[in-house]
């Protein structure tokens, strides 16, 4: 065990209309090397075992690929540290003392459920209305090297995929914008040529349904390419402006 | 009692799958759209599965625990995908990459079934190309190869550090452009608690929606399982933490078999344990003995001064230190298979060799690498006598290039820079090739149950090869299950909407109610995880990397006793009508508890060594190849599939002899 003494500052809802709270939680004995979810495991037995509620968190994978976990921390989200999710956030960014506070995601479009698990189905929902390519399974398809994909475009396309879903670039932004969500699968599958046929009706599609779910604009800001655990830079944003002009203007 | 009929078709190997797509029976498509079909999971078979038979017009039914299909823990596959390509003209085919398999698996997987999946490898890469999964390219803009261990050609196809991530994905947007077609309805944030079975068959589930805590019914023609593996027994895995066997379980209590419980992938190269904290460990990829080499101290000094801290590995210089891959199997050296590192690991550090305060750990060490490649970067860009800093500046570049993402989790998790100070690491559970018994149509001794993935024992024998289970759940998923269903629904044209208000539904609903308020009106002593951690050290201790009869005979006490104790003092607070976490990881507990004395007795019956299962008492004491897992052929060349007797504990053990027609058994020799 380690010699750290922590004040956590963290949010409390019962369900989506409950009003919520801050409660403060002291703890000790905090290590170094726990994870920030370690921390929080910790502090969990001890409320069961005293008989309390423990905390609701979201997470799965713990090495910051399967998108899961979902903190507001001390006012970013995944907390300090770049290019990392809360489950790769170790408590050696923070100091003996440190009052830290811990909140879920913000967004109209992202009911809480539970204390800081929140309600991310909207973005399942706007992959639903595009977000693939139409191909059917088949053991006849042409063999994958039959196109060449230069080498460039694989790689921006790449770039674009590693996108978890984690929500983050909505929790950070001031207009609760899904943009960077959005376009990073636009510009993905925009670049590659299995997914030009469907270009414009996938752009088109996709922004529809974001907008439908209640998510804001963008106003470029910028926040979300600071924020987004993997490090997806907003030019696929412009990437996706130029589909969704280009689909407008040429529909029929 | 159902008997094991593995249903392998007849004829040459190479026609069997051929000949049986060509004369099993299939639904028309006016007849799909009558059929129901559950699938559980949504990890590279559920997806697969999901999203090809909806597109083939049956009605689907797809349910994850996680908040969005897109998380199963198929997603942090690092390497790679095999596939019987021969892009790379160094001899690949569908027999080489099927005898790879079958020797990797050290002879205990079943002929049929690994053609079949040598045989779709291809097609495989072919799908999730047109899907638009980014994989490497070359300048060429054709695919890009690389090599795992245990094999002598470049097969294996990759997306950077994360071909599972993009694998997924393609598998995901294949379902969400089914479940946007109102094809597939998707059940995110439920979980299966039960298979219902109505006259011998499955036809239905109970589900537990997750954030209302509704116990809910859904009715189907035939139910998938596509649940993945059980490795989170252990407590500490690199599973993801929500992984379980609650599904697999179940239905093994309602009548399918189990097959090899006890074979435990044990992966070489995952970051130590750092404290009593830690929640997982996390996997440091096999490409990284490409480069790395692994050692610990030749001296026992030098191995406890650095476990005390008053020496780092830098200080040890190159001649006291032991390279004992490289030592004991001189022809692959570092890139030995998963089961034979793992296991050279242990040795060390229970020889007192360790490196780190446990004393379980060892180097894996890049300076040779940032060296050779610094120097030849230096004549490249014409960098004359270069300076050792030089050399070491131009080779960790290279380095970082193509390793980056990994040692910045690395550093991210230890705090401490991996290209300056050698990596520590210790083996962790990883994979499980043990699941639910299926035939060549992958159905389970329940007819109608079919299981798909990881959750079932079929194609890695007692080891599974690098990069070989996302080429399993994806052939399952896409190749498979949508011809070898339809033999089986062929006979359901005419049965109708399944109807969830039957007694079997009432009866099976009835009992996960009964066991939910057991545990929240339990109001014992102590949270879920401490019994998770108590069984997970007994399971790593005992019926790890080494096992023997006495250390296997006491685990099944204990594991009894820890049972006993969970069921009387186990708290779980809160309700049954919200979302409750704590409720969720008691379920899964419970079936754990079961899982690892079942698991205990398939090793303790299992006296031989065979891949991941080693017993301390069958090795070669004598001779070039001491020390070294002895298999027994003559008694053990079998599946062990176990029957669920009405209580945990007992269990009836089915053997499905291992015919090898093909390939002939010898003892795997990486010397």
């Amino acid at each position: 065990m380690g010699n750290m003494k922590l004040t956590l500052k963290i949010w409390r809802q019962n369900g989506p209309n409950d009003q919520g709270k801050i409660v403060d939680y002291p703890v000790s004995d905090v290590s170094e090397d726990m994870s920030f979810l370690e921390m929080l495991d910790v502090l969990n037995d001890d409320l069961v075992r005293k008989g309390e509620d423990p905390i609701a968190f979201d997470h799965d994978c713990r090495e910051g690929i399967c998108g899961m976990c979902s903190l507001f921390i001390n006012g970013e989200p995944h907390g300090p540290g770049r290019g990392i999710t809360t489950c790769q956030l170790h408590m050696r960014m923070f100091k003996d003392g440190d009052t830290i506070h811990v909140e879920p995601w913000r967004s109209a479009a992202f009911p809480v459920i539970k204390d800081l698990a929140t309600n991310r189905s909207a973005l399942d929902r706007i992959q639903a209305a595009g977000g693939f390519v139409s191909v059917n399974t088949s053991g006849n398809l042409v063999d994958g090297n039959a196109l060449p994909i230069p080498k460039d475009d694989a790689d921006t396309a790449f770039d674009a995929a590693t996108c978890i879903g984690c929500g983050a670039c909505v929790a950070t932004c001031p207009n609760g914008s899904a943009m960077l969500f959005t376009a990073a699968k636009v510009s993905q599958l925009s670049l590659l040529p299995q997914g030009k046929p469907e270009r414009k009706r996938r752009a088109l599609a996709m922004v529809e349904q974001m907008d439908k779910e209640g998510f804001g604009n963008c106003s470029n800001t910028g926040a979300c390419e600071v924020e987004c655990p993997k490090g997806i830079s907003i030019s696929h944003i412009a990437r996706l402006h130029r589909e969704y002009l280009v689909a407008t203007v040429t529909k029929e | 009692m159902s008997t094991l009929d593995s249903k392998i078709p007849p004829g040459p190997i190479d026609k069997k799958w051929t000949d049986h797509k060509g004369h099993i029976r299939i639904v028309a498509p006016s007849n799909k759209r009558r059929i129901d079909i559950i699938v559980v999971g949504t990890g590279l078979a559920g997806g697969a599965a999901a999203a090809s038979l909806a597109e083939m017009g049956y009605n689907v039914k797809a349910f994850c625990f996680q908040d969005s299909a897109r998380r199963a823990h198929s997603i942090a596959a690092q390497g790679g995908i095999n596939a019987a390509k021969n892009y790379q003209n160094d001899g690949d085919s569908t027999y080489r990459l099927f005898y790879d398999t079958v020797k990797g698996g050290d002879y205990r997987s079943r002929e049929a079934n690994v053609y079949r999946l040598a045989e779709v490898s291809a097609n495989i890469i072919d799908q999730c190309v047109a899907q638009g999964v980014p994989f490497a390219r070359d300048y060429g803009g054709l695919l890009d190869n690389r090599s795992f261990g245990g094999v002598q050609v470049s097969r294996t196809f990759y997306a950077r550090g994360q071909t599972g991530q993009q694998l997924l994905l393609g598998a995901y947007s294949a379902l969400m452009r089914q479940v946007g077609k109102g094809a597939v309805q998707m059940f995110d944030r439920h979980e299966m608690l039960d298979v219902v079975i109505v006259d011998g068959k499955a036809r239905g589930i109970i589900a537990r929606n997750l954030i209302t805590g509704e116990i809910e019914r859904h009715g189907a023609h035939a139910v998938l399982l596509c649940t993945g593996g059980y490795g989170n027994v252990f407590f500490l895995s690199t599973n993801a933490m929500g992984s379980n066997v609650t599904a697999a379980w179940k239905a093994h209590k309602r009548g399918a078999y189990f097959g090899n419980p006890c074979y435990t992938q044990i992966h070489p190269t995952c970051i130590p344990v750092s404290g009593t904290h830690q929640s997982k460990l996390t996997l440091m990829s096999e490409s990284l003995r490409n480069d790395g080499r692994i050692w610990v101290p030749k001296n026992m000094e030098d191995a406890k001064a650095i476990r005390e801290g008053k020496k780092k590995g830098s200080d040890i210089p190159e001649a006291d230190r032991d390279y004992y891959l490289e030592r004991r199997y001189p022809a692959f050296g570092n890139l030995v298979p998963r089961d034979v590192a793992s296991r050279a690991a242990k040795e060390r550090c229970d020889a007192g060799f360790g490196v780190n305060k446990t004393g379980e750990a060892v180097y894996l060490d890049f300076s040779a690498a940032i060296q050779r490649y610094g120097k030849q970067q230096a004549n490249m860009q014409k960098v004359e006598n270069a300076s050792p800093e030089q050399v070491r500046e131009l080779g960790t570049a290279v380095v970082s290039e193509k390793y980056g993402n990994l040692f910045d989790m690395y550093e991210n998790i230890v705090g401490e820079d991996p290209y300056k100070h050698a990596m520590k690491i210790y083996p962790a559970v990883h994979y499980t090739m043990g699941g639910l018994w299926v035939d060549y149509n992958l159905q389970t001794t329940v007819p109608g149950l079919f299981c798909l993935g990881e959750a079932n024992f079929s194609d890695h024998g007692a080891n599974r090869l690098g990069a070989s289970a996302l080429m399993q759940g994806l052939a399952d998923g896409y190749f498979v299950i949508p011809y070898t269903v339809g033999d089986y629904l062929a006979d359901d044209i005419r049965t109708g909407p399944i109807d969830t208000k039957r007694p079997e539904f009432d009866a099976a609903e009835k009992e996960q109610k009964d066991r939910i308020n057991h545990f929240l009106n339990n109001k014992g002593t102590k949270p879920v995880d401490d019994f998770h951690r108590r069984l997970g050290k007994v399971m790593w201790d005992k019926c790890g990397m080494a096992r023997n009869a006495q250390g296997l005979t006491e685990a099944v006490t204990e594991i009894r006793r820890i049972r006993e104790e969970f069921w009387k003092d186990v708290r779980v607070p809160g309700t049954a009508n919200e979302f409750n976490q704590e409720l969720e990881k008691a379920g899964r507990i419970a079936d754990f508890l079961e899982l690892g004395e079942l698991m205990c007795m398939d090793a303790l019956n299992r006296n031989e060594s065979c891949g991941g299962h080693f017993r301390e008492e069958s090795q070669e004491l004598d001779g070039p190849q001491q020390g070294e897992a002895k298999r027994d052929d003559e008694n053990y060349a079998y599946v062990a599939a176990w029957e669920w007797l009405g209580e945990a504990g007992k269990a009836n053990l089915h053997k499905e002899h291992l015919e090898f027609n093909e390939v002939k058994l010898t003892q795997r020799s990486y010397k």
